[in-house]
């Protein structure tokens, strides 16, 4: 919120002399962005190109889209060969999209708490909620591993799910309590006063405040869960496989030799859809991602 | 629907109007509900992340203390049973049965594992550091296009680090991209430096842009009227940066790298597709994973000290350099 607040009051103060001789520094900031550019985008760039071209010409360094084909996206989807990669995405939305969920209802109450009530032990809570953050899930792999195999939970999929609260209910309770303490709760008082009834208050007033929030966090939560890989991969079967280990594994039409072109393609698959909510909540995603660490 | 219950809880945390409770009593009556109701909403969640990190994390420091059993790597079969800290010899003595483990034994790559483990993420952080810094700096800046700058970092953050992975093992296969266009003929992954650097790179790609936000929002809080004093003091650009930027940019840059290190420390996803550990390229998390199936116990004991081991690197950044994440998180102003 406070980014984009300054990014606007920023653009909007620097113009105010016409420069009379022509401005290097401008240049060397556009040369510097191109660079930026190029960097962040032309392995994603390549891996759409390659994702597109005929399995011939896999290694084909032209840079621009040749040999099109739509045959490594059948490949994908073709189980033939001992992938199942439609099964794959399902179970990543499955486990993902209940993640999502579980850590929402209940990291909504705690962010609310932290954000809005003064209480002992706040300092306390909240430390303990960033350290469960950056608990490294290694830790979590080796006690569950036994524990699900003993109550027989392995390929199931609570046996994802509940290792990937641990990262992503902090996240939530993080990234909501920065934006609820931004909100300007006043609004809610100033509405009881011209007469809302709590109700009212509560739908027309902080409901479309918190919305975009709760959204955003919970945009920022699926990725993570959609991106997980460790858990996923010690954790599930053949019947849980999560897209992110599927295509760590995927296989080929010839043992030995790696399937570029497929993956790829997988790749670009799983990375599409995030890379365009990414795209269409930019602000708000740069926003919660950097949400708390300034202050 | 979820967002619901804020807008009820407060209604019943303060129903009174403030003039029925007037001065001293009324703040502390509020303090206590305030309490309680706090209380009330943060129990699911301390709940639910005590059975889902506290109760793995005790569970594997009991586990830790007991034997495997099974066939020993010296052939005799082992009971199970209480181990006392044998497990933790094993790994940190590397030694099998009262002797060195042999080369190639999963006991023999602890300091291995964790010389590389660090050498990825001080390699990694400094880069991303420099870097990041780099691009928050010109993302700052005011020009025509800014913004379509600010959406193309994001798209290395939001691949996931398993298609990078992979990615870049593309680039880096032998007859790839990298090789082509720099026209070397490296066997990027098949070999210790060239298999490490593939990997630092890749890494760096993946959260460079994390790093470069972060900054960027620590950036954005230095008022323009700072810059332009020290300009009208006469102040160089270097100076401007060492004496206004750094300092202030500091306590968000600190922030940023203890996030960034404490995530490095635990790296597994590049390392583990793109060589599955192979020419010295095994981190701590891949030899807890490759030990997970050789024996629980064991595995738990390095997964134990792995957690110590970034825990006491966590506890050095906000103690000594001090990055204070909680601090900066909630806004209570206490430092």
């Amino acid at each position: 919120m406070s980014a984009a607040t300054a990014t606007t009051s920023r653009t909007v103060s620097v113009p105010e002399r016409r420069p009379k001789k022509y401005d290097w520094a401008l240049t060397r900031t556009y040369i510097a962005a191109v660079i930026i550019l190029a960097w962040c985008l032309a392995p994603f760039y390549w891996m759409v190109v390659t994702a597109f071209r005929d399995v011939g010409y896999t290694f084909d360094p032209t840079f621009f889209f040749t040999h099109v084909t739509m045959d490594n996206f059948r490949t994908v989807f073709d189980t033939s060969l001992g992938n199942h990669f439609a099964q794959n995405l399902l179970n990543s939305f499955i486990v993902a999209g209940v993640t999502t969920v579980v850590a929402l209802l209940v990291g909504v109450f705690a962010a609310y708490a932290l954000a809005r009530l003064n209480f002992r032990f706040k300092f306390a809570v909240m430390g303990f909620i960033l350290g469960a953050s950056m608990f490294p899930g290694v830790a979590l792999v080796t006690p569950l591993f036994q524990l699900f195999t003993n109550i027989g939970w392995m390929g199931t999929y609570q046996a994802l799910i509940i290792p990937d609260i641990s990262f992503a209910l902090p996240l939530t309770v993080y990234t909501l309590t920065s934006f609820f303490r931004e909100m300007p709760w006043e609004l809610e008082e100033s509405a009881r006063i011209d007469g809302c009834t709590q109700g009212q208050a509560f739908r027309k007033v902080i409901l479309p405040l918190a919305a975009p929030a709760t959204f955003t966090t919970a945009i920022l939560a699926f990725i993570s869960a959609w991106n997980e890989f460790l858990i996923a991969s010690q954790l599930s079967s053949d019947q849980t496989k999560t897209v992110t280990v599927a295509i760590a594994s995927f296989a080929g039409s010839q043992p030995h030799v790696e399937p570029y072109t497929a993956v790829m393609a997988a790749g670009t698959i799983v990375t599409i859809p995030l890379v365009v909510l990414v795209l269409v909540f930019q602000r708000k995603i740069v926003a919660g991602l950097t949400a708390g660490a300034v202050k | 629907m979820s967002t619901e219950v804020p807008a009820r809880t407060r209604a019943k945390a303060a129903p009174k109007s403030p003039r029925q409770m007037p001065g001293r009593e009324s703040a502390d009556r509020k303090l206590v509900t305030q309490g309680r109701w706090a209380s009330v909403l943060l129990l699911p969640t301390l709940i639910l992340l005590a059975v889902v990190i506290i109760y793995p994390v005790v569970n594997a420091i009991i586990m830790s203390f007991q034997n495997d059993a099974g066939l020993s790597s010296s052939g005799f079969f082992v009971q199970g049973g209480f181990a006392g800290v044998d497990n933790y010899v094993h790994w940190l003595a590397q030694q099998c049965n009262g002797v060195s483990c042999p080369p190639g034994t999963l006991g023999s790559q602890f300091w291995g594992a964790m010389a590389t483990t660090f050498l990825f993420t001080v390699a990694t952080v400094v880069l991303e550091t420099v870097l990041g810094f780099w691009m928050a700096i010109i993302m700052a800046r005011s020009f025509r296009g800014r913004s379509v700058i600010r959406a193309a970092v994001l798209v290395p953050w939001a691949i996931p680090t398993a298609v990078t992975a992979k990615l870049w093992f593309f680039i880096f296969a032998f007859q790839g991209i990298a090789n082509t266009l720099f026209n070397t003929h490296i066997l990027w992954t098949g070999s210790e430096w060239p298999a490490r650097w593939a990997i630092i790179i890749s890494d760096t790609w993946k959260t460079t842009p994390f790093m470069a936000l972060l900054i960027l929002a620590g950036l954005q809080l230095i008022p323009d009227e700072v810059y332009e004093a020290a300009k009208v003091d006469g102040a160089s650009s270097f100076q401007r940066f060492t004496q206004i930027t750094l300092p202030l940019v500091r306590p968000a840059l600190m922030v940023a790298i203890l996030f960034r290190v404490l995530d490095a420390l635990r790296m597994y996803d590049l390392p583990a597709i793109m060589t599955q550990g192979a020419n010295n390229t095994t981190t701590l998390s891949i030899l807890v994973v490759d030990q997970i199936r050789q024996g629980f116990n064991s595995a738990a004991a390095l997964s134990t000290i792995t957690f110590l081991v970034i825990f006491i690197v966590a506890f050095i950044f906000v103690r000594f350099l001090g990055a204070n994440a909680v601090g900066a998180a909630t806004s209570s102003g206490k430092k």
